[in-house]
């Protein structure tokens, strides 16, 4: 084989009998190694290489085969393969053309659900600042779930017993299976849409991860975060925690849980209730003590200018009493002196004097009293008073004076 | 149920004000007895909102893009 027939080669030919080699000896594999150089092209081929620590392939993978691939390539997963070797002839590569991949270690679902956390959680989907605060009391809730299911019994049973003063209004969705994430995610929006609601909650009952994974779809953490009304998102049993839960402005474990919570707030508003009304008493009792104490206060401050006024009222007692006595001891003396005047009056008047022999002698008839001679002359009419009578007498003749006279 | 809701936040923030407003003591003993009067009434409407069980369990459906409101039989609920 060595010389005999020297055929020489073209490139295309060696390629293909390398291909052909390749091809029948190697054929399908499994792979397992590590993806970097990772790229996606715009026809929706894969184009990546898989690794270990000392060689590398080229790998590829079509649109075809990647189409319903759950999780997300990317470079540094660890993966195993299933594909063919294949020779690249333009290029002088060989590959493997990839038909199925998985995740090593973790599934693929899970690792799918991490991407999308993490891609969410980048996007800011479960920032605590998005999460919207419940209403006080929500009088009429929208429940997105399956109404055959035993999530919407729960919380309907609850309610009733705990809450029925709630309205609620059931979107009815499937909650498993291919068409469940649509679904749910249109129920949220024809809720939102509905209006006269207070808030929304998205609930299944427990099941096992699979059953959930609608509640990890991406489009219902979309329209979750999207929603204009409060979300509670209560999906499966505790220990299921989905991304509608990471997404949800609350989340709880059970149907149940979501009920509850509706229960409690009413209870502690109607206890929120009483104490206003208790507090409201209380104040107005408070604010009518204040003013009776006020009142009698008053009272009492009212009575002492009563006091003050009887005391006015004695001391007016004593003084007018003090007056009667002054007036009364003004009047003695007054009576006193004037007796006394009257004594020494009667010792002035002329009678006492007529007592003593003097009489008045008075021109008549205009009785004026005759002081001096020259008041009268002959033939006037005299009246003589006397202490005791008097007498009229014709004057005879005049005299200058007394000692003229000689009878 | 729209009317109820609209107003029972509302009448809620009142009553927390007139509670203050009341235990201030800062205002007469009219204004008082007014605010006091209110504040029972609100109170006792908010009660009566929370007290009530005339609740309505209605199933939204969807025909054409259309939403209408169906009764939604609830007795299951009650049984268990």
């Amino acid at each position: 084989m060595q010389k005999p027939n020297k055929h020489i080669y073209t490139v295309s030919e060696i390629t293909g009998v390398i291909k052909g080699l390749l091809e029948d000896n190697v054929g399908e594999i499994w792979l397992e190694g590590e993806i970097s150089n990772f790229k996606a092209a715009s026809s929706g081929h894969f184009y990546f290489s898989l690794k270990d620590q000392n060689s590398i392939i080229l790998a590829a993978m079509f649109a075809n085969a990647n189409k319903g691939l759950k999780f997300k390539l990317e470079d540094g997963l660890k993966v195993i393969c299933f594909g063919k070797i294949d020779v690249y002839g333009p290029r002088g590569q060989y590959q493997i053309i990839v038909e199925r991949i998985e995740p090593k270690g973790v599934g693929a679902q899970q690792l799918a659900f991490e991407q999308l956390k993490k891609k969410l959680a980048q996007e800011g989907l479960f920032d605590l600042s998005h999460k919207k605060p419940l209403p006080k009391m929500p009088f009429s809730v929208g429940i997105v779930t399956s109404a055959q299911g035993a999530a919407v019994r729960d919380i309907l049973q609850i309610l009733k017993k705990g809450a029925p003063c709630v309205d609620l209004v059931l979107r009815s969705v499937r909650v498993q299976g291919e068409q469940a994430a649509g679904e749910i995610f249109e129920a949220i929006e024809d809720l939102n849409n509905f209006g006269k609601l207070d808030l929304i909650i998205v609930s299944r009952g427990g099941g096992s991860t699979e059953d959930l994974w609608s509640f990890n779809e991406e489009i219902v953490a979309r329209a979750i975060y999207n929603s204009g009304l409060p979300v509670i998102s209560a999906v499966g049993h505790q220990i299921n925690t989905t991304l509608s839960d990471l997404v949800a402005d609350v989340f709880v474990e059970t149907p149940s849980a979501a009920a509850k919570i509706i229960v409690d707030k009413k209870n502690a508003l109607l206890a929120e209730l009483a104490g206003f009304r208790h507090e409201l008493d209380f104040s107005i009792n408070d604010a009518i003590g204040n003013l009776e104490n006020r009142l009698t206060a008053l009272t009492h401050t009212l009575k002492s200018p009563l006091d003050r006024c009887l005391e006015r009222q004695q001391q007016m007692d004593e003084l007018s009493s003090e007056l009667n006595y002054n007036i009364r001891h003004f009047l003695e003396l007054a009576f006193q002196r004037s007796n006394s005047l009257v004594q020494q009056l009667e010792a002035l008047s002329p009678l006492s004097i007529l007592s003593r022999g003097y009489s008045l002698t008075m021109l008549m008839p205009q009785e004026s009293i005759i002081k001096d001679i020259s008041q009268i002359k002959a033939g006037d009419k005299l009246k003589t008073a006397l202490n005791k009578g008097a007498f009229i007498s014709l004057v005879e003749e005049v005299f200058d004076d007394e000692r003229k006279i000689n009878i | 149920m729209t009317k109820e809701k609209s107003t029972f936040e509302e009448d809620l923030k009142k009553l927390q004000k007139i509670v203050e407003e009341l235990s201030s003591g800062k205002i007469t003993l009219g204004e008082s007895l007014k605010k006091y009067e209110e504040g029972v009434k609100i109170a006792q409407s908010c009660s009566f909102a929370l007290a009530a069980a005339q609740r309505k369990v209605e199933l939204l459906m969807k025909k054409d893009g259309k939403l209408s409101l169906e009764k939604f039989d609830d007795s299951d609920a009650e049984e268990k």
